[in-house]
């Protein structure tokens, strides 16, 4: 059970493949237009159940419930060693190699 | 009687909308068939340039430090002619608060908005506005909305795009982010009209006319660290605000000839609508993919007439790849010490070629930086290319195909700037401005050559072209 007051994320399908614009390219007119926001639930209320939520500026949001306390997790991916190749590059072509 | 808040009632209900939203009145700017009085727009509804430094100088913004790289310079002479190569400066717009130039764009909205009486203001971006927005917002006890086209169908987001929520989060912005098509708009029509908010749009006159201070203080800068005006000033274009309201500020400082040069990521082939190709482009502003279509029609924002208009300044337009980018990002941190976001540094890739074309006593500035950070970085930009199977390897960045490839230079004097041509892109801005008009007034035919930056015979030639009949006086 989430507790009321609880700060969460919720999800909602604001428009379906087949209510969706014509000028689109075809992968994108396949899936549903989709919506992210987070409030504060104004019921007790279990991860994915029909919610609603106020937001930080003080709008009632209705959405699908899909988190709580959701959390910034990105960082800065994994390894690209190329990045070291770029470094002695141009180190060696402006400042010359370490035998120099 | 409800409302009406369908797709089509909401997108019919445009312009009333927006003109409550932004508080201008565009009809009363429209003159004959296809032109309107822009500078009229712009001196009645922005603020002059003292206001703008005033404004924002107190407010956490501007008086950003140019700084020359001279390790880059050096760098560029080594593969340049004998006596070329410029010194290359770049205006650390990173020191913003909020970390990026947009912040000058931000800063004069929320002022605005602030003494029209507005409570809170909204802006549709995935990029650095709306952090600018949301911290601009704070100072001003603002409410402060923020639109992000984010995450594809399943869910995934760009690092870059996932950085910008939390920053605007951190500032107090409530963040709606929705799945990747131009659906984007009635949400924010819906959001504008539901909340009475301030469009904080990037293209109005007050987004715009923020960006002159940044074009003056580099000339001022520039006049006092060597004693002379740079050759030329290099400046990522995407929606065409930045070039817009810097080339504005070099013209009020100076009457001499510097030659404006906009730069853009190369993403052909992608399109920007489309939920696969969203994860596969590593740059999600600065690029072609907004700096053609906005270049070529420029009333395609989301206002009815933008202030940002590109073609009315812009003297040289060069693309660089992605894979440039990165390597000239990386050479920043490896050469000057300075570590920055990477889409900040479109225009630095184009600088490094460019000065090569010029004597080493020239001076080129790069006029922004941008913060980096988690998500916000080349690292992880290139990381998260290559889950999504992009190949990322050494060798020429010409043969870099958008969303397959991201072709570091194996060799320095692979990074080349290349030339798009401006005579086709004013003749498709020319194109798009006339739609069924089959005939125009001789205002049109001014204002034609004013929109293109060019003269009477290339007007006329291309009229003649496209069959349409025209007056002159």
């Amino acid at each position: 059970m989430i507790l009321k007051n609880s700060w969460v994320q919720i999800h909602k399908i604001l428009l379906k493949p087949e209510e969706r614009t014509g000028s689109l390219p075809p992968d994108t007119k396949q899936v549903p237009f989709e919506m992210w926001d987070k409030g504060f639930l104004t019921k007790n209320a279990n991860i994915g159940d029909e919610v609603e939520v106020i937001t930080i500026t003080g709008r009632s949001v209705e959405g699908t419930l899909i988190a709580v306390n959701p959390s910034f997790m990105h960082n800065y991916g994994t390894f690209v060693p190329e990045i070291l190749i770029i470094d002695k590059m141009v180190k060696t072509f402006l400042f010359g190699g370490d035998d120099q | 009687m409800k409302q009406d808040n369908s797709y089509a009632a909401v997108i019919g209900r445009k312009n009333s909308i927006m003109k409550t939203a932004v508080g201008i009145d565009y009809n009363q700017y429209e003159t004959t068939n296809i032109s309107f009085d822009y500078e009229r727009l712009m001196k009645e509804t922005g603020y002059s340039l003292a206001q703008i430094k005033k404004i924002q100088y107190s407010h956490g913004v501007g008086q950003t430090p140019l700084k020359e790289l001279p390790n880059l310079s050096a760098l560029a002479r080594k593969i340049a002619p004998t006596g070329y190569g410029a010194r290359i400066f770049i205006k650390d717009e990173a020191q913003n608060d909020s970390g990026s130039f947009k912040a000058r764009r931000a800063s004069i909205a929320c002022y605005h908005a602030k003494k029209l009486g507005f409570k809170g203001v909204i802006a549709a971006t995935s990029g650095n506005y709306g952090a600018a927005v949301a911290s601009q917002a704070a100072k001003y006890g603002l409410k402060c909305i923020v639109v992000q086209e984010c995450y594809d169908s399943s869910g995934i987001g760009q690092p870059e795009i996932i950085e910008k929520a939390r920053a605007c989060e951190a500032y107090g912005a409530e963040v709606i982010q929705l799945s990747v098509g131009p659906e984007l708009f009635y949400t924010f029509l819906t959001l504008l009209e539901t909340t009475g908010y301030f469009n904080a749009s990037l293209y109005t006159p007050f987004g715009v006319s923020g960006i002159e201070s940044l074009g003056s203080e580099l000339i001022e800068d520039c006049l006092s660290k060597t004693g002379k005006l740079p050759s030329a000033v290099i400046i990522t274009n995407a929606g065409g605000g930045n070039l817009t309201g810097t080339a504005r500020g070099i013209k009020k400082m100076t009457d001499e000839k510097i030659q404006i040069i906009g730069a853009s990521v190369n993403l052909k082939g992608l399109h920007m609508a489309s939920d696969h190709d969203f994860n596969r482009k590593s740059f999600t502003t600065g690029h072609t993919g907004f700096g053609m279509p906005f270049m070529t029609n420029p009333d395609r924002s989301d206002v009815p007439r933008s202030a940002a208009r590109a073609l009315r300044y812009i003297d040289r337009y060069v693309t660089v790849n992605q894979g440039e980018v990165f390597f000239i990002t990386e050479t920043l941190v490896a050469l000057e010490g300075i570590e920055r976001g990477p889409a900040g540094n479109v225009a630095l890739a184009a600088a490094f070629s460019l000065a090569q074309e010029r004597k080493e006593d020239e001076i080129i500035i790069v006029q922004e930086t941008e913060y980096t950070g988690a998500g916000k970085h080349h690292q992880a930009q290139m990381a998260f290319a290559r889950s999504h199977g992009i190949d990322i390897y050494f060798g020429d960045p010409a043969e870099e195909i958008a969303g397959k490839s991201i072709v570091l230079p194996s060799r320095i004097d692979q990074i080349k700037a290349v030339d798009l041509d401006l005579i086709k892109i004013k003749q498709s801005a020319i194109k798009n401005q006339i739609k069924d008009w089959k005939k125009l007034t001789a205002t049109d035919f001014v204002y034609l050559i004013a929109e293109t930056n060019s003269t009477p015979d290339f007007v006329r030639q291309t009229l003649t072209e496209l069959n349409v009949d025209w007056e002159e006086e």
